[in-house]
């Protein structure tokens, strides 16, 4: 049997956050959430695999809170089998490294697995670093930004792999990891007929005291080498000239500007 | 074990209230007159910073510190394919400078591959202090685990503060895994660098979707790392080198892999947005596909590339090689015409270098007013075919 474990996240729904310039204040918009939408691209990518290979089964993971449980439920209502939440108030304040390190040993918790599928990134975080440290605290290979699987064979999987300038066809042998580019694979739509035949799984919670490294010195705000020593607004302040007035004075004025910096 | 710890005692209602409203992450829970703080906590401290006095309080006990005087040098990873180093590798190296002459230390560029000793003699030309230069056939193409393994070696060498990576597509696959096999922080994608004078490495990003700028440091664990988008930085200009090369053994460094690189695609040269000198850049103030013939005199009398902000992406009106913006390309025009955008901080970020920067739009309190050195409050639909009149007599006079 060949074995995906499925990383996903639970973002908020709108990046729309500001910063009180007074009081240095977060303000963020609303309590909405939603599945980060680059791992709707690595679930389908797992789907995907299952579609050409029979028996393969699919783990979707996820770290958060509790009630970021809701989105291991879409993953299984789009095609999942299994899924895992790894929670604990003493993760609080994880950077990129302790996040890394902690999915990393929920998946050593799993135990199994051929392949490990991530999306590029988060849009909350941005980095796109999880799925590369992942890999190296299993001790794995990664593949980054699959564009397309290729051929998935008994002992490895081909897919290629798009860069700035090139794109590149790459075997990698199980176990490994492969984060995923968008528009990779048009996502599916969890079905309502999953959802019924799932209405009675409790999805296991995992918490330090399931994991191998039971240190809480490596989880959370004490794990993570990088702090946020300040937050604050983008910076506004410059030399700007405000022009108003009719179509006719304004685009004259812009010609000008144009004709005064030797364009026109 | 670090955390925010809730003295009860002073907790009321009100209190409880406050908390919830100050805290970004939604991760206090009131019940039974008992505020418990959940797993989204994220140790922001604003709920001590700013909460009602002595209410949140951190409680973290001290690690060991680390002796920083043993870690020197700011190292820039010069990155290359097919024997061709990328530019953002030499705009590095020029940020790397300045930093250097805050905090006293030498700057070095790490160069792995196959006959790149052209590469080393390029990076040494831009000034550094010495080039360290890692070859054998193995690293001919950029290898994940190979290339890990050399910088693993590198540092173990060495002991360096700082490494800088371009944030290109195998910068940011790369970092991260060295980055856990260093067991160091890598802040991605950073805007702003800086320096302490006692070697702390100052990292500026955005963060939550860019409408925040946080300011990041690593103050107990070495290297200091971040990745840098192409176009962040200026290149220095060329001066007679003075450092030296020195080429590193590369026998004990293992070369065992279990990635096997097929084949490469080189993609089609398209006109590429960043390298463009003048930019015309459209937004959601077009309305149909067909509007955008209204560009087309200026766009020939600029001699412009065109580009787009993510929503005409998503319309599929362009490639999504024409993005400007943190998901798209970072531009950094001598002239840059933003035509009906309204500037969401991610396109910002990826243009706000530009050198002069013009701005049509009717909404006059826009955020991509705020940097541009010509605001122009008007409609695209009004403006441009004024405008097109005057530059086609331009162009009719001169045939």
């Amino acid at each position: 049997m060949l074995k995906i474990i499925t990383c996903i996240k639970q973002v908020p729904a709108s990046s729309q956050v500001e910063v009180d310039p007074k009081t240095g204040v977060l303000i963020r918009d609303g309590n909405n959430v939603k599945m980060n939408p680059y791992d709707l691209y690595a679930l389908e990518a797992s789907f995907k695999v299952k579609e050409m290979k029979e028996d393969v089964s699919v783990h979707a993971i996820t770290m958060g809170p509790p009630s970021a449980s809701s989105v291991l439920n879409e993953a299984l209502y789009m095609g999942a089998d299994d899924a895992s939440l790894i929670t604990d108030r003493r993760f609080a304040g994880a950077d990129v490294l302790a996040t890394s390190y902690t999915l990393s040993q929920l998946i050593r918790h799993i135990k199994d697995y051929d392949i490990i599928f991530c999306g590029k990134q988060t849009t909350d975080g941005d980095t796109a670093q999880v799925g590369p440290e992942i890999a190296e605290f299993l001790g794995i290979p990664h593949v980054p930004y699959i564009k397309k699987i290729v051929e998935v064979k008994e002992d490895s999987i081909v897919v290629i792999s798009g860069y700035d300038l090139y794109d590149e066809k790459i075997e990698v042998k199980f176990p490994c990891l492969i984060t995923v580019e968008k528009d990779s694979y048009v996502p599916r739509l969890p079905s309502f007929r999953r959802k019924e035949t799932f209405k009675t799984y409790q999805i296991p919670m995992i918490s330090l005291k399931h994991l191998e490294d039971q240190d809480p010195e490596h989880y959370g705000l004490s794990g993570s080498p990088t702090q946020v020593e300040e937050i604050f607004p983008p910076n506004k302040k410059m030399e700007s000239k405000l022009l108003e007035g009719t179509s006719k004075d304004l685009s004259k004025a812009m010609f000008d500007i144009l004709k005064e910096s030797k364009y026109v | 074990m670090a955390y925010i710890k809730v003295n009860q005692d002073k907790v009321t209602k009100d209190i409880a209230d406050q908390l919830i409203d100050i805290c970004p992450f939604n991760a206090f829970e009131y019940q039974d007159a008992y505020l418990s703080i959940n797993a989204s906590c994220r140790i922001c401290k604003m709920c001590v910073k700013k909460g009602p006095e002595g209410v949140c309080e951190l409680i973290d006990n001290p690690k060991p510190k680390i002796d920083k005087s043993l870690y020197n040098g700011i190292v820039v990873f010069v990155e290359q394919h097919q024997n061709v180093a990328h530019p953002v590798s030499f705009e590095l190296i020029g940020k790397a400078k300045e930093l250097a002459k805050k905090s006293k230390e030498e700057v070095y560029a790490l160069v792995v591959g196959d006959d790149v000793a052209h590469i080393a003699e390029e990076a040494l030309s831009y000034g550094v202090d010495k080039v360290f230069v890692y070859e054998d056939q193995s690293f001919k193409d950029f290898n994940v685990e190979l290339y890990t393994n050399v910088v693993e070696a590198f540092f173990k060498k060495y002991k360096n503060n700082v490494f800088l990576y371009g944030g290109t597509p195998m910068g940011r696959s790369f970092a991260p895994k060295v980055a856990a096999r260093l067991k160091t922080g890598l802040t991605a994608d950073c805007t702003m660098l800086d320096m302490t004078e006692g070697k702390d490495l100052l990292q500026i990003r955005p963060a939550f979707g860019g409408n925040i700028m946080a300011k990041i440091h690593t103050p107990n664990d070495r290297p200091q790392m971040a990745t840098i988008r192409y176009k962040m930085f200026d290149k220095p200009e060329k001066i007679k080198p003075f450092g030296e090369i020195v080429y590193e053994k590369v026998d004990d460094i293992s070369k065992n892999t279990t990635i096997n690189i097929l084949d490469h695609y080189p993609k089609p040269k398209v006109d590429d947005i960043s390298d463009a000198e003048v930019i015309i850049a459209v937004g959601r103030a077009f309305k149909k596909q067909k509007d955008l013939d209204l560009i087309e005199p200026l766009r020939k009398k600029l001699n412009a590339e065109i580009a787009c902000t993510r929503p005409l992406i998503e319309n599929g009106w362009f490639d999504a090689k024409k993005q400007i913006g943190l998901s798209g390309r970072t531009v950094k025009p001598k002239l840059i015409i933003n035509l009906g955008i309204s500037g969401a901080v991610q396109y910002i970020e990826g243009m706000k270098d530009s050198e002069l920067i013009i701005s049509v739009n009717k909404d006059k309190h826009n955020k991509l007013f705020d940097i541009s050195h010509y605001a122009i409050v008007g409609d695209i639909y009004e403006v441009l075919p004024e405008l097109n009149k005057m530059v086609d007599q331009i162009l009719e006079a001169k045939r």
